[in-house]
């Protein structure tokens, strides 16, 4: 086997990484926003129940999570559960979701009262001033703890080969049993270079909101 | 009392608050306010902190609804507390549009350009408008025999597309003018934070005029500036003073209120300790509290 050839392979196995990460944030980036309404719900019991969730999610590993949404239904009811990448899916995208929701939240409650109050006097329905006004100072304030959430999922990807999905880890984990182990390490450079892009993405976008003040 | 006042007096008030009661918890903070406005009249309210002047201004604004009373504008009655059903939200808008306020904070929108702040809520409101229109044509057509909807289709857009381009010109020149109006021109396309305290208070005026409401509201509008800021801001406000402009003024600028009001208010404890003309508060004042009040505020002067 070729240095390229196994690079190939690894690129593979980086190709299921980056889905994993695209389909955890489309999910998880809006549901985060929904959880992050429920956490400030003006009804006592929703704020319960979202409270509670979010809790249970980010109180326990998402390994461990990942294993209960693939193996639980089998185990429990004895039906047939789902395969290995939706599973995880689900599980990236709820728990991302409700780390999300907590960085949304702290970005939205930073908003003084009088930016909604200015937008009620004008006459502004709750949706104008939530997309109108308050959306794009709170996405400016949370920016700097979203980027790094986000960095975070980057190497939470190699989690899901605990259920056998054929991630980068899990690819360079097969040459290990084959004798061959630096692709192991050569891992580290997918990441190395996606993180990389990541950071100069965020900070262009960064600068491109410096263009106010909040 | 001369002819004028009379004729004054008994002209029907444009607005007028009936014993407006408002209670946080177990802290009553007003407790039966009652007065009237006459169109074209500065009203100032003064008093001392805590007092419910704020609480006032926002009852007036709907931003806090009123335990109890009644408020009637121009005849029509906008508010009861005794109201069972519960108003709805866009029933409160409407309402709200009749009234505007300006903050202490100004709370400019810091994304938008001075211009784009005035716009917003203009934009919004006429995209409504466009959108309910719309809908009516569409609505039209449907009700139309087949073969003419064509036509009337190609009608309706032209239309459409003449009422959008009207609404737009409308909005810019009403923003220009009233960009000029607080003497910001020039600072169209600037940003709130490049702005001093007292140009972002400016253009907050301007913002809460551009929805042409009946009454203007201030809440301590010089109270967080800087001495030589507050000149300008209380020159603007002065400026606006008119036949047709109803405004409300929460301040603690005494002289200001002295030589612009047409009615001060003094507010204590929640309740109307003292009203009438500037004269009759700041020279001949009955109560005592009102007293001890005003000799405490020109003894900050000094």
């Amino acid at each position: 086997m070729t240095f390229w050839s196994i690079v190939a392979e690894l690129g593979e196995g980086f190709l299921v990484s980056c889905e994993i990460f695209f389909i955890t944030l489309i999910i998880a980036l809006p549901l985060g926003l929904a959880i992050s309404f429920g956490s400030m719900a003006r009804w006592k019991p929703v704020r319960a129940v979202i409270k509670t969730i979010v809790w249970i999610v980010r109180g326990t590993p998402l390994m461990l999570q990942i294993m209960i949404i693939y193996y639980a239904p089998g185990l429990l009811f004895n039906v047939r559960g789902i395969n290995n990448f939706p599973a995880v899916i689900i599980a990236f995208g709820i728990n991302y979701a409700c780390y999300f929701s907590e960085i949304y939240r702290g970005g939205i409650e930073s908003i003084s009262k009088g930016q909604y109050e200015a937008g009620q006097v004008l006459g502004m329905t709750k949706g104008q001033i939530f997309f109108r006004v308050v959306l794009l100072q709170v996405i400016k304030r949370i920016l700097p703890p979203m980027s790094n959430e986000i960095m975070t999922l980057v190497k939470d990807t190699s989690l899901a080969r605990i259920i056998s999905v054929i991630e980068l880890l899990f690819v360079a984990e097969t040459f290990t049993l084959r004798g061959i182990i630096w692709p192991l390490f050569f891992t580290a450079v997918f990441y190395l270079a996606f993180i990389g892009i990541l950071t100069i993405v965020f900070g262009r976008l960064e600068k491109k909101l410096n263009y106010f003040k909040v | 009392m001369t002819m004028e006042t009379i004729a004054k007096t008994e002209a029907p008030p444009f607005l007028e608050v009936k014993n407006y009661r408002k209670r946080f918890g177990e802290n009553e903070v007003l407790k039966g306010i009652s007065f009237t406005l006459q169109k074209g009249e500065v009203l100032a309210i003064i008093g001392s902190s805590g007092g419910g002047k704020t609480t006032l201004l926002r009852c007036l604004n709907f931003l806090e609804i009123p335990d109890e009373g009644e408020l009637y504008l121009g005849g029509e009655r906008l508010f009861g507390a005794d109201e069972k059903v519960k108003v709805s939200d866009a029933r409160v808008r409407e309402k709200r549009l009749h009234f505007g306020l300006v903050f202490q904070q100004f709370n400019l929108f810091p994304q938008y350009t001075v211009s784009k702040n005035i716009m917003l809520a203009q934009t919004l409101l006429a995209k409504q408008d466009f959108a309910q229109k719309k809908a009516a044509f569409a609505a039209a057509r449907r009700s139309a025999p087949k073969e003419k909807r064509t036509q009337l289709k190609a009608e309706h857009k032209k239309i459409l597309t003449e009422i959008r381009s009207g609404q737009k010109e409308a909005i810019e020149k009403k923003t220009l003018s009233l960009l000029e109006r607080v003497g910001l021109s020039e600072k169209k396309d600037a940003y709130p934070y490049e702005l001093s305290g007292g140009q972002q208070q400016r253009v907050a005026i301007a913002r809460a005029l551009a929805l042409s409401p009946d009454i203007l509201c201030f809440d301590e509008p010089t109270s967080a500036l800087d001495p030589e800021l507050t000149g300008e801001v209380l020159k603007v406000i002065k400026g606006l003073k008119s036949a047709d402009s109803t405004m409300i003024v929460v301040t603690h600028e005494m002289e200001f209120a002295k030589n612009v009001a047409d009615h001060v208010i003094f507010i204590a404890d929640g309740l109307i300790e003292e009203e009438g003309t500037p004269e009759e508060v700041f020279e001949h004042p009955k109560s005592e509290k009102t007293q001890a009040f005003l000799r405490k505020s020109l003894e900050e002067l000094f």
